[in-house]
């Protein structure tokens, strides 16, 4: 049995060039590798990659998604080892932990001849993938910024809590700050809070003693605003106007803009669903007629009232 | 010792005065200059919101430093402190959210979430003393272990989320970390009970002398008839008693524990010891140190919030390099000739 799937597994390459038919040995099999989840976005990444799991393999009986998730960069570089020797994939879907370690580990599974859809982190090597999904983080900035504009007026002023120091986090600040100058906004001062809400609650409250007149607060993320938000209730200071536009899409979050909260009343959208978008992609690599190989480059909705239902998951972890 | 005479025994008392005095005051020096910096930055650095604010925040490290003044004075350490705050404050949120239906959204909610809690922080600090003790395996190697375990129990129980206590049941919990009692915030009294106690059992009991004993030398202790077995395993449980303390009033503060939960709290908590002057081998152990270590630590992080002068990116510079003056002002014994310990 073993020596048959083997073969069967070596063989469905060249099936499927010749436009063979499938029989229960010959399923197109995706390896779909991402980090484990040890926080609140990548846990709803991990519910949405089983959510698309599930629904794809009941679309398409013959196709075999393979979900493994990793908790280091070294762990996901032998998970890819084991994709392509036990599992022979013929499509890698993989959201790598760290770009410079895992370049070369899935240029292997490349060399082994299939199909490549990296997720969100790009690798440090153009070129290794035929797909790229991604969330869009300037443009998180920009869009979170354009709000801002349009509810403050010149001489207001808006603190900014960041993420924890990376390139993701200075993206969206630059974006941000490209985004607003000329307004007449003030931006007081910007102080990293790590994506965290125990963070976002400190640095705010902070800001709060320090600054008397502040209009508006940019979380740049759902688990700051959290934070910034019970900071704001102390204080006393979460009327006259006051709001706070984080990021991401948390589910509480959208839930609250659905119900016209005031403090939140908006998101800015970098889905954990995205897995899931490069998961169906993946597919119709092998299913449509169309070409699927390029960049696929997710925009950062800016979630209001209106449309938030259709970016609430009440069963997602995030 | 008998040959020593009275004048000499008075110099001697005198130099150590002055070297136990420049080690309480060490702390309390390095604490009043961050202050004085904190109001020359910003004037509202002093404003009555921000003391208070900076009192709570410290409550948390504080209270579990208490703890981990007792671990480290007896020659132990313990790094699962922040990882088993978190596991706690999860077990917590969904003991409490599960009980809503039988107990309903009030006090005898919370007060079976806090029973809880302690027995929790006391088992899991059993835990870490037994192994040591009666396992035979270090703290270091104990306390890495269930630090990674209560850690990814956390992860576990939250599905990688985040846990978040029934919206009912904070609005009952919620005054425990908001409100005041006399102008003080709860948590501070919380802080303040706890460092009372926790002075009094290092100075002014057997146990705590026991602590110190085997701190200073394991085997002699075992030889002066001290069941240092006990003794240990007792310093791990006081250290679970604290993180339940610390966790009661962390979680009605935003209502929600997740894998990002008291992270590096742990070294926080033995930072601020070895600031306040405890010994990190063992042997020493000041609580009104320990203290003061607490505060400086929150007062770094509330300075560097209150201005911009210095480039986000060196934060942990400027940590690091308070540590380490703090810790050096109250080591510079050999500024005065005399060297030595107590």
């Amino acid at each position: 049995m073993p020596w048959k799937s083997a073969i069967g597994a070596m063989a469905l390459t060249g099936l499927l060039a010749l436009g063979g038919t499938a029989t229960a040995d010959d399923k197109i099999k995706i390896g779909v590798s991402y980090p484990t989840p040890t926080h609140a976005w990548a846990a709803g990444m991990n519910w949405h990659a089983e959510q698309a799991e599930k629904r794809l393999e009941e679309l398409y009986p013959d196709v075999d998604l393979i979900l493994v998730n990793s908790p280091d960069p070294g762990a996901q570089a032998s998970a890819l080892e084991d994709l392509v020797s036990v599992h022979q994939i013929d499509a890698l879907v993989v959201l790598p932990f760290e770009s410079e370690p895992l370049t070369d580990p899935v240029l292997n599974v490349k060399k082994s001849g299939a199909w490549i859809t990296v997720v969100d982190r790009g690798l440090s090597q153009p070129g290794i993938e035929d797909l790229y999904v991604a969330g869009n983080n300037p443009e998180l900035g920009r869009v979170s910024a354009q709000y801002m504009k349009g509810r403050l007026k010149e001489g207001d002023n808006i603190v900014i809590l960041r993420g924890i120091p990376t390139v993701i986090d200075n993206e969206r600040f630059d974006a941000f700050m490209a985004e607003i100058e000329g307004s007449g906004i003030n931006v007081l001062d910007h102080k990293h809070a790590n994506w965290n809400r125990d963070d976002g609650f400190e640095v705010m409250q902070d800001f709060l003693s320090r600054f008397p007149d502040i209009d508006a607060v940019w979380a740049q993320d759902d688990d700051i605003a959290v934070g910034v938000v019970a900071a704001l209730k102390q204080a006393g200071r979460d009327g006259d106007g006051m709001f706070v536009v984080g990021g991401a899409g948390m589910k509480e979050i959208i839930k609250g803009i659905m119900d016209g909260d005031e403090l939140i009343p908006v998101d800015v959208l970098y889905p954990p669903a995205m897995i899931a978008t490069a998961m169906d992609a993946t597919v119709n690599a092998f299913k449509s007629n169309g070409p699927v190989a390029g960049r696929y480059i997710l925009g950062a909705t800016l979630i209001t009232r209106e449309n938030a239902e259709s970016y609430y998951f009440p069963d997602s972890p995030f | 010792m008998t040959m020593m005479t009275a004048s000499d025994d008075a110099a001697a008392k005198t130099a150590r005065r002055m070297s136990v005095d420049f080690k309480t005051l060490g702390p309390a020096l390095a604490l009043l200059l961050l202050c004085v910096i904190g109001f020359l930055l910003n004037p509202a650095f002093v404003s009555e919101g921000n003391l208070t604010n900076l009192l709570t925040r410290s409550a948390f490290i504080g209270i579990i430093a208490v703890g981990a003044t007792f671990v480290i004075t007896a020659g132990g350490i313990d790094l699962s402190v922040g990882s088993m705050a978190a596991a706690i404050s999860g077990v917590m949120i969904i003991v409490m959210n599960n009980t809503v239906e039988t107990l309903g959204t009030g006090v005898p909610t919370v007060l079976l979430g806090c029973g809880l809690a302690i027995l929790l922080g006391i088992g899991a600090g059993w835990i870490n003393g037994a192994l040591t003790t009666k396992g035979k395996i270090e703290a270091f190697i104990v306390t890495l272990g269930t630090m990674g375990i209560y850690r990814s129990l956390v992860t576990y129980f939250a599905d990688g989320g985040t846990l978040s206590l029934n919206f009912d049941i904070r609005g009952t919990y919620r005054p425990v970390y908001y409100d005041s009692f006399l102008g003080l915030p709860f948590p501070v009294w919380v802080f303040i009970g706890v460092a009372i106690c926790g002075w009094l059992l290092l100075n002014r009991t057997a146990f705590g002398r026991y602590c110190t004993a085997i701190g200073s030398n394991e085997a002699v202790a075992r030889y002066s008839a001290i069941n240092v077995d006990r003794v240990k395993t007792l310093t791990y449980i006081i250290q679970g008693l604290c993180v339940s303390f610390a966790t009661i009033i962390y979680v009605p503060r935003l209502g929600s524990a997740s894998a990002s939960t008291g992270v590096l709290w742990e070294l926080e908590a033995i930072a601020a010891v070895i600031i306040g002057g405890t010994v990190l081998k063992g042997g020493y152990g000041r609580i009104g140190g320990t203290i003061l270590g607490a505060l400086i630590l929150t007062t770094i992080g509330n300075i560097l919030n209150f201005t911009d002068m210095i480039s986000n990116y060196l934060n942990g510079t400027m940590q690091g390099l308070i540590i380490i003056v703090a810790v050096l002002l109250q080591r510079s014994d050999w500024k005065f000739g005399k060297s030595g310990k107590s």
